[in-house]
């Protein structure tokens, strides 16, 4: 029954170590750590139509350092898994295959959501005047 | 090269069947994501300095609560379906699989309703 010319996953074991893999598992990781983030954003939700009192509780958890601190890693991870989402997108679409390509859409993915997480906390910090 | 097993040809079965339907669903939800998780993180800017009675009564315009409860289920089920390959590829034992997608897909319904019903709540005017 085995076809042993059939093409083989690569063996982690022997795998060597390179940017393609690596934003390939942190792609998969910000997505678990997104689904945690939907969870909170409906709870969010929920304490918004549930009134004053449960929605100061929720806000003054994400206000606390800690939360603070959840929320900046959430962002990192929504820019990241947007922009490589989007790289994903186009390989889909047959476009940027070649090594060279993927490593440097890699690069730009990386880049994109550290400058997208770094301005969108600084509107937050400068323009929430709190 | 020929990918397909002999049974798998006797049986008619292959590729373009039931995994089609998740492969796309991914992509459809992924590429509505773009669009309006761009518009949440940009209404959250607008938001972060307000009280209480402008979130709620943000959240309650028309366009808004549309687009909270397309974002909401969009979301949601992009994430049932990621967080379902990550249960498929790590989760193993009969039991323990099977289990794991079950809640996997219940959390994910339970929120989408609790999220839709309270973006509703504030669209309709009252508290809950």
């Amino acid at each position: 029954m085995s076809q042993p010319n059939r093409p083989l996953s690569p063996h982690l074991g022997v795998y060597r170590w390179q940017i393609s893999n690596t934003l390939s598992i942190v792609h998969r990781l910000t997505g678990v750590m997104l689904s945690l983030g939907a969870v909170v954003f409906t709870v969010w939700l929920v304490a918004l139509a549930g009134g004053p009192d449960a929605y100061l509780g929720v806000v003054g958890v994400l206000r606390s350092p800690l939360g603070v601190l959840a929320l900046a890693g959430w962002t990192l991870c929504f820019f990241y898994h947007l922009c490589n989402g989007i790289r994903h997108l186009c390989w889909d679409a047959g476009l940027g295959f070649e090594i060279a390509q993927a490593r440097a859409s890699g690069k730009a993915v990386v880049a994109a959501a550290v400058v997208l997480t770094t301005a969108f906390w600084l509107v937050v910090l400068t323009g929430s005047g709190s | 090269m020929e990918m397909r097993s002999p049974m798998g040809r006797a049986l008619g079965l292959g590729s373009a069947r039931s995994g089609f339907g998740h492969w796309w669903g991914q992509r459809l939800s992924a590429a509505a994501l773009v669009l309006l998780g761009l518009w949440f993180a940009v209404s959250v800017l607008g938001l972060v300095s307000t009280d209480y009675w402008a979130v709620a009564a943000w959240a309650g315009e028309p366009l808004h609560a549309i687009l909270l409860v397309l974002f909401l289920g969009t979301l949601l089920y992009h994430s049932s379906l990621g967080i379902q390959v990550v249960i498929e590829d790590y989760v193993h034992g009969p039991v323990a699989h099977v289990a794991a997608l079950v809640v996997n897909r219940f959390v994910h319904v339970v929120l989408a309703v609790a999220g839709a019903w309270s973006v509703i709540a504030l669209s309709a005017g009252g508290q809950a």
